[in-house]
């Protein structure tokens, strides 16, 4: 039995409703732990006050110098005593897991078990960044508790100035849509920085996420600092006997309204079957005996919705590859900003293309780290020095998908023209 | 003193070890999937094999009792198998269909909604708040348990347009991340700065150049040295507090809640993009946040009944204009909408195109 409880009146609102509820957890947590007991107490004193009371500190395990959040609590009276002197250290455990967030039961019950011998018995699956959190210990017991999550198999993630977690799609493991080997991608890349991100070193934060299609389940493109996201660049595969299926259920309304209209690029069109194209760079599914969908895929900007309407019937083409993507972020300091295409394509197959992409990460990464003022984005780098440079620094080639449109103001500099120019062709006799 | 430990810096581990077979067996051969009903997903492979997945909400921050209740459920009636979606709603994979019903059954006894699914409201992601953070305006798990009690049945059913992706965060660091609706906290008034503390735990010249509008100069106040807030300049971004606790941001009274409309990461249709701001100057009011809870369900309910099939709240918006976004919604248009950051004139109507 754990000290009593607090008088709880705000958080015990939360217990009631359909959705399951945290506090719950907590309260029964609460009853043989007085950590639990007094995290409880603080809370809701922060729903009566509005006002938060942890602050950070250093706490670590040996031979790391980040993953674990520190918490100490600055709730205290009058004599400086602590209000909750149970939770007055409530420290957080960034745990990574495998890629696709797969558990099998005995892994969990064994995470349980351990976060219940040190710690407070309260852990998040997952935070935001893709991590297993471990939340509340107190500073002695945060060496226990990861030598065992360690011993396990299971490695501390990225905090501070570092190489974070990273996060996949299901992808390959369930999904169709999935032109690559996320789990294997991310696993690649992120083990081969983990001094980065073990050993905080870097100007600031650097992400890598990885989405096996354009809809982009891990938010990759808005999220990250280096986005691989997969894609195609031959033409939409497709599957007359599943297109009927779909055209015999939805019917020509919603062939119209919902796929045909919906492209952004008007790349579909419905054809007689007779009259579809046989040129490079057409393919069609049939929807009945004597109707087709048409999709040129030289326009098509591989948006995934007319794949994602019917889904089987049309699916991602043969020739994959991934788009890879730089420079995501949220708002500080100069707002948020979407990734930017830097590698339009590139085969992720071979393990020769898993040392490619790995290469991407790490020429990105040195000039990074060489570059970038302190507490500086990547995407914030390349609005400050502008996008040639940064490709330059990582000794990649421009490209027009790069771009939305050339530039619209006069204000440049083109001394350099013919050099260019003969750089240019020089690419293009390179890429043929 | 115990002997220290070397870790082991073994990484991310082989996710191979943690997969249900089915998904093993066929990894990167699945040709198709439909969904029999709201939490449920049928994946079929290229070679006939098929797998079933239910979909159901947890409260993210789980005690490990929940965790075990979910291993039992899991070992009972899914082969010991689970993974978990970005979004924090657990997923339990069987071979069989005839498991489906027993397991939804199972999990529903527990308490844990199905659905999350095509096009309902999913899970809100969510940050850390005042159970963990050190500079947050709000909570945010409570939040969200509020939100969701409400949403829930837009959870268990697919009855939306498209997919709706909500969001919350505790300050305007934003960590819940860009979505259809998000709600962030938003501090209003610049920060108030104890003078006493500040020699002591700041790094002054990191605060400063921390500030994204220069508006903070190191100063000396009572004779010790401080920092001064061109108040005029500040916009009350927060990015000071962090490095500082001394500026303090956050205020019982004026840190007040606003929503943000029409992001997504997804590429289809449109590109993507953030989500804008549409209200603010919401209270924040524990336990319950109603009035939150109210702006948000009316914006849902516009968007259900006037949207098309397949549009994202982003693609509706796209299509009806933002007049008639805030006409329809019944919120109000103010001067705070329109944006006078940098490159603020790209979001400015430079075109007649306007709908009447
Ligand atoms: C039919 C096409 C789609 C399929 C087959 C699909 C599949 C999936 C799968 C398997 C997950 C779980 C991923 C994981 O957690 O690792 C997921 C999650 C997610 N997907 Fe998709 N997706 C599709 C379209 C989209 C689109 C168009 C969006 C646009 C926003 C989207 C956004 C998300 C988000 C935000 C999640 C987080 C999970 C949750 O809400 O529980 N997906 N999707
Ligand atoms: S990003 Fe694409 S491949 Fe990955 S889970 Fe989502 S739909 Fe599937
Ligand atoms: S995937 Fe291509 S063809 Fe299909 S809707 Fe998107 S742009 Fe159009
Ligand atoms: S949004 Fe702000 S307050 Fe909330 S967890 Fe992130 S940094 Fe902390
Ligand atoms: S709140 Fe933001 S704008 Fe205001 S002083 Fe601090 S950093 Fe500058």
């Amino acid at each position: 039995m754990a000290k009593k409880q607090h008088d709880t009146p705000m958080l015990d609102e939360l217990e009631s409703g359909p959705w399951p509820s945290f506090v719950t957890g907590l309260k029964r947590l609460a009853n043989d732990n007085d950590m639990m007991v007094d995290l409880m107490g603080q809370l809701e004193t922060s729903y009566a006050t509005k006002k938060g009371y942890w602050k950070g500190g250093t706490v670590g395990v040996f031979g790391y110098g980040g993953g674990v959040i520190p918490r100490f609590s600055e709730l205290k009276d009058e004599n400086e005593k602590h209000v909750y002197p149970d939770a007055a250290e409530f420290h957080t455990l960034r745990i990574q897991p495998a890629a696709g967030m797969h558990y099998t039961t005995d892994l969990l019950r064994k995470m349980a078990d351990v976060w219940e011998r040190h710690g407070s018995g309260l852990i998040a699956f997952h935070g935001q960044s893709g991590d297993i959190m471990f939340q509340g210990a107190t500073t002695a017991n945060v060496q226990p508790a990861f030598d065992e999550l360690n011993e396990m198999g299971f490695d501390m993630g990225g905090a501070g100035p570092a190489v974070r977690t990273s996060m996949s799609c299901v992808g390959a493991a369930r999904c169709e849509q999935s032109c690559f080997d996320e789990a294997k991608a991310l696993r690649t890349v992120v083990n081969n920085f983990l001094d980065d991100m073990h050993r905080p070193a870097l100007p600031y934060k650097f992400k890598f996420k990885f989405s096996g299609c354009p809809n982009d389940c891990v938010n990759s493109i808005q999220r990250s600092d280096m986005a691989t996201i997969g894609t195609w660049r031959d033409s939409i595969q497709t599957d007359d006997v599943l297109g009927k299926k779909w055209f015999a259920k939805h019917g020509m309304d919603e062939l119209v309204n919902d796929v045909i209209s919906r492209c952004p690029t008007k790349a579909l069109s419905l054809k007689n079957t007779k009259d579809v194209s046989t040129v490079e760079g057409i393919s069609s599914v049939a929807i009945n005996d004597t109707q087709s969908m048409q999709i040129e895929n030289h326009s098509c900007v591989r948006c995934m919705h007319c794949i994602n309407v019917m889904t089987g019937a049309l699916a991602p083409g043969k020739d994959k590859g991934v788009t890879v993507l730089m420079g995501g972020k949220s708002v500080l300091k100069i707002g948020t900003s979407l990734g930017t295409v830097i590698v339009p394509f590139m085969k992720l197959e071979s393990d020769e293309d898993f040392d490619a992409l790995n290469q991407l990460a790490q020429d990105t990464i040195d000039f990074f780290a060489e570059n970038a003022l302190e507490h500086e984005r990547t995407g914030e780098m390349i609005d400050r020095i502008g996008l040639v440079n940064f490709l330059e620094g990582i000794g990649r080639d421009i490209d027009a998908t790069m771009v939305l449109q050339p530039r619209a103001n006069p204000y440049v500099r083109t001394d350099g023209w013919d050099e260019e120019v003969e750089k240019a062709n020089q690419r293009k006799a390179n890429a043929a | 003193m115990t002997e220290m430990r070397e870790p082991i810096e073994s990484g991310v581990p082989d996710h191979v070890q943690y997969l249900h077979p089915m998904m093993k067996k066929n990894y990167g051969s699945w040709k198709y999937h439909d969904r029999p009903r709201p939490g449920v997903l049928h994946h079929v492979a290229h070679n006939g094999d098929e797998i079933w997945t239910v979909r159901a909400g947890t409260q993210r921050q789980m005690d490990v009792y929940t965790i075990r209740t979910l291993c039992d459920i899991a070992d009972n009636f899914a082969d010991g198998y689970v993974r978990f979606t970005t979004r924090s709603n657990i997923e339990y994979m069987v071979t069989d269909e005839s498991k489906v019903a027993p397991l939804i059954a199972e999990l529903g006894k527990h308490g844990f909604p199905i659905g999350g699914t095509g096009n309902s409201v999913s899970m809100i992601s969510h940050t850390q708040g005042f159970l963990h953070c050190d500079i947050p305006g709000t909570d945010a798990s409570g939040v969200v348990k509020a939100l969701m009690d409400e949403l829930y049945d837009e959870f268990i059913h697919e009855e939306m347009p498209n997919r709706v992706k909500l969001s919350t965060s505790c300050c305007e660091i934003n960590c819940g991340g860009q979505a259809d609706i998000a709600i962030i906290m938003q501090h209003t008034k610049p920060p108030k700065i104890n003078h006493d503390l500040v020699a002591n735990a700041c790094e002054r010249p990191t605060v400063v150049a921390r500030c994204p509008v220069a508006a903070i100069r190191p100063a000396l106040v009572n004779g010790k040295p401080s920092l001064e807030i061109d108040e005029s300049k500040c916009m009350c971004c927060g990015a000071c507090f962090p490095p500082c606790p001394p500026m303090q941001i956050n205020d019982p009274e004026f840190s007040k809640i606003a929503i943000w409309v029409g992001g997504k990461n997804s590429n289809a249709r449109l590109r993507p993009t953030f989500h804008k701001l549409v209200a603010s100057g919401l209270p924040n009011n524990a336990p319950r946040w109603p009035e939150v809870g109210a702006v948000v369900k009316n914006i849902l309910r516009v968007y259900k009944t006037d949207a098309k099939p397949w549009e994202r709240m982003s693609d509706w918006v796209d299509r009806i204009g933002w007049p008639q976004f805030f006409e329809k919604t019944g919120l109000p248009f103010t001067k705070y909408h329109i944006d006078d950051w940098r490159g603020a004139r790209a979001t400015l109507n430079a075109s007649t195109h306007i709908r009447f």
